[in-house]
């Protein structure tokens, strides 16, 4: 089949809402902009598990830290989903982490923040897991397939980390004024780099275009980052906290939330590098694996010694 | 040595309940089948989603090729006579 023929059979797929499976044909490029927007994804889950789990040895009570444990699992589980789903493009495993652990794979900016109280938990669960479904759930239908269906396991598990962190935030809300004081701390730094986490502006979105033709988006990020004001203002009045943004306030002509100015100076430093723990988090990164490496060895040594016995009880 | 390439892929197939068939869930590595199933379960079941667990190492997999695919399925669409409407069969009969 002709390159042409093959380009027209994708887009009519495309077009009528078939999904692209591992061995259908794609353009290159298509290729390429999955694996970096899944790997960068799957990074983004495996050093996302680092900020929380600085908690879970102080976690308040058993209740808080079985959860604690349990959602931190979720994201590792959640990075293999995506890594596997990575490879179905013939793209190694190994290969995506040492460019992590390089530097020259990107992963989720809010994850550079550190977390400095109990409340924080409370505010990454709901902000940063919020912002996330906003971001995840329409990639349940992103037009690869095993991407997509990555996406339906992941949303499945996630509902449950917003409601955790909206829990803690609720509680410390009608705790003593210090608790509440701690809530609303966290709120005012989480605020703004949960509102990042969609990405630059749509008008400066070098990708988003592109990745929209193909269906691997299904909304731009300002789409979504009004959606989740919308969602997500009401909650935080409810628990009567406030938002670190003079300009908030409800359009009633709109039917949307106007916000202020996002700082993305900020943003566009913190991913070059600069942010407060970018280097802590690779560090810890390359340290799991060196760390681990023994065991890993330990692993296949033992796996070629039984094969090697059953191997020569066979002769 | 210490390199993740030197742990095979394995394809992890679930069955969620006692009576249905084996799904495919996704892949991971591990040095052998019995750390594959060991992980299998903590990445694909940490919610009761199976109660059985296969997995094969992804080169013994063999697939059949998407441009082919015509080929291969189409002469299963003018066979009409192998469905059970292709047959009159009257109303008085009821349903057979």
């Amino acid at each position: 089949m002709s390159e042409e023929q093959l380009q027209r059979d994708f887009q009519s797929k495309l077009d009528a809402e078939i999904r692209i499976e591992p061995k259908d044909w794609m353009p290159d490029d298509y290729r390429k902009t999955l694996i970096r927007q899944i790997s960068q994804h799957a990074h983004s889950e495996i050093v996302g598990m680092l900020p929380e789990g600085n908690w879970i040895t102080r976690a308040p009570s058993l209740r808080r830290k079985v959860a604690l444990i349990a959602k931190v699992q979720d994201e590792a589980g959640h990075g293999l989903y995506l890594y596997s789903a990575m490879e179905t493009l013939g793209e190694p495993r190994s290969k995506a982490i040492d460019d992590l652990h390089s530097g020259k794979a990107k992963y989720s900016s809010i994850f550079n923040y550190p977390t400095l109280t109990w409340a924080d938990m409370g505010a990454i669960g709901w902000l940063v897991d919020g912002a996330a479904i906003q971001n995840q759930v329409p990639l349940c239908r992103t037009s690869y397939g095993p991407y997509a269906r990555a996406m339906v396991r992941v949303c499945k598990e996630e509902s449950f980390h917003q409601r955790q962190g909206y829990e803690i935030m609720m509680e410390l809300a009608k705790g003593t004024p210090a608790q509440k004081a701690m809530a609303q701390d966290a709120l005012n730094r989480w605020w703004w780099p949960s509102l990042m986490m969609f990405g630059p502006p749509d008008k400066d979105s070098k990708h988003t275009a592109q990745s929209m033709a193909w269906k691997i988006k299904r909304h731009t990020n300002d789409e979504l980052r009004q959606a989740f004001v919308d969602k997500t203002v009401p909650q935080g009045e409810f628990i009567g906290l406030t938002f670190p943004d003079k300009d908030l306030k409800w359009n009633e002509e709109k039917g949307h939330y106007d916000f202020g100015d996002i700082n993305w100076d900020e943003f566009y430093n913190v991913i070059k590098g600069n942010g407060p723990c970018n280097k802590e988090r690779i560090k810890a990164r390359r340290a799991a694996k060196e760390n681990g490496a023994w065991v890993r060895d330990a692993a296949a040594a033992y796996a070629k010694k039984k094969q090697n016995k059953s191997t020569e009880k066979a002769a | 040595m210490s390199n993740t390439n030197d742990w095979p892929l394995w394809e992890v197939f679930i069955r969620s309940k006692q009576g249905l068939n084996h799904k495919h869930v996704g892949s991971l590595h591990a040095p052998d089948a019995e750390m594959a199933i060991k992980n299998a379960r903590d990445v694909y079941t940490r919610r009761m989603e199976g109660i059985s667990i296969w997995v094969v190492e992804s080169v013994h997999m063999h697939a059949s090729s998407p441009l082919e695919g015509e080929e291969l399925y189409e002469p299963a669409n003018d066979k009409i006579y192998r469905h059970p409407t292709f047959y009159d069969i009257p109303e008085e009969i009821g349903h057979m």
